[in-house]
């Protein structure tokens, strides 16, 4: 059962980071970040319950802090950005390029 | 048995979600697509003797944060369509490729490792899920939960001085406003009272019905434009307002063609400029008189 648990973990990983690259929303590759995140916390419980070790579930407790702490920055940012540009598109934050 | 039957249900669940998430059009629908994932990976926390780390899942994923993404999705534009420009070329094809053999490539890695069969939680959470938990967290991990404190401290700062928009110019008072309103007066001729009430002889207050003055005609102020125009498509327009409309739309053209005469007339000569002139004048005698 542990395999089950491993390969969904790692096909919500690669669907989270095929969404980071393909879309160009910001608040949408946020939540394919967040996606990602999750897929790696199903990972943490599972070798969690296979090690018989509480470590997994402790790190996973972790992620969920710095995960929530990530979406409020984040969000902001994105937020600040809509503000001055007006959009909320990756390819239009390319101020730096220029 | 229950768990295979939990865990296929919910694997198929959540990876549709995911590529709902990933390939829907709208964002709103992304987000909702990301919450019932988030639900589904809280059953499977649920079911793999992780009951704490659930709850923690549902309270601060579904509740917090997808809370957070929809307020945010709301403010800066739900309709806000992805572009479909490609700044790389072939970017989402790579992409998608990329994805496939990533997944490819860790499921072939872990359906190839040898896991002995799984110890179970039984003996570490020998005093209950959470005090055992607990135990940990406030022992082997503490330093690392309370730089957690830390990090949730400059997180909420950090929102707020980037959330935080500095006021460019003083908030417009009410005498501020009632100086613009006469000012665009004495320029166009607006009204600077407020829009006519129903009346005292009306019978309905809806938006649609024109305000009836003292001598019961109708108020062609207090008739609603788009909604006026929508009526006549219908042809459900009081035959009143459309005959007021049709009067006022006459004397405004009336008078555009009466001031492109001015203006022909006397080119040099706008006929704004006294009315600035004027209203230049007096500011600084009312302000004074206040002082």
């Amino acid at each position: 059962m542990t395999t089950h648990y491993l390969v969904l973990s790692a096909l919500l990983f690669a669907i989270g980071g095929v969404g980071v690259l393909v879309r160009r929303n910001a608040i949408v590759v946020f939540m394919c970040v967040e996606l990602m995140l999750n897929a790696c916390n199903l990972a943490f419980v599972t070798f969690a319950r296979q090690n018989g070790s509480l470590d997994g579930q402790v790190i996973a407790f972790f992620v969920m802090i710095v995960a929530a702490a990530e979406v409020v920055i984040g969000l902001a940012i994105i937020v600040t950005i809509f503000r001055t540009r007006r959009s909320a598109s990756v390819d239009d934050a390319s101020l730096l390029k220029h | 048995m229950g768990e295979s039957i939990t865990f296929w249900v919910l694997a198929v669940v959540s990876v549709a979600a995911a590529l709902g998430l990933v390939f829907s059009r709208r964002a709103v629908y992304s987000a909702l697509m990301l919450g019932l994932i988030m639900i589904s990976l809280a059953v499977l926390y649920a079911v793999q003797d992780a009951p704490f780390l659930a709850a923690v899942q549902i309270i601060v994923y579904t509740g917090a944060v997808m809370m957070l993404f929809l307020f945010v999705l709301m403010l800066v534009g739900v309709d806000s369509g992805d572009s479909l420009v490609e700044t790389i070329r072939g970017q989402r094809f790579w992409a998608i490729v990329a994805g496939i053999g990533f997944a490819v490539l860790l499921g072939l890695g872990v359906g190839n490792a040898m896991l002995a069969a799984p110890k179970g939680l039984a003996e570490a959470t020998a005093a209950g899920n959470v005090p055992s938990l607990a135990e940990q967290i406030f022992t082997r991990h503490v330093f690392a939960f309370e730089v957690t404190s830390a990090l949730l401290i400059t997180a909420a700062l950090g929102a707020m001085v980037l959330a935080h928009r500095e006021r460019a110019e003083a908030k417009p008072t009410q005498k501020d406003m009632s100086r613009a309103r006469f000012v665009a007066f004495g320029k166009t001729g607006k009204n600077p009272a407020s829009l006519p009430g129903p009346g005292t002889y009306a019978r309905h207050n809806a938006i649609d019905m024109p305000a009836l003055l003292p001598d019961g005609t109708v108020s062609p102020l207090s008739v609603n434009r788009v909604l006026a125009r929508h009526e006549a498509a219908e042809g459900t327009l009081d035959p009143e307002v459309a005959r007021l409309l049709r009067q006022e739309a006459a004397s405004e053209r009336e008078a555009s063609t009466l001031a492109e005469q001015v203006a022909d007339t006397k080119p040099t000569k706008p006929l704004e400029e006294p009315f600035e002139e004027t209203v230049g004048d007096t500011e600084p005698l009312v302000e004074e008189d206040v002082k």
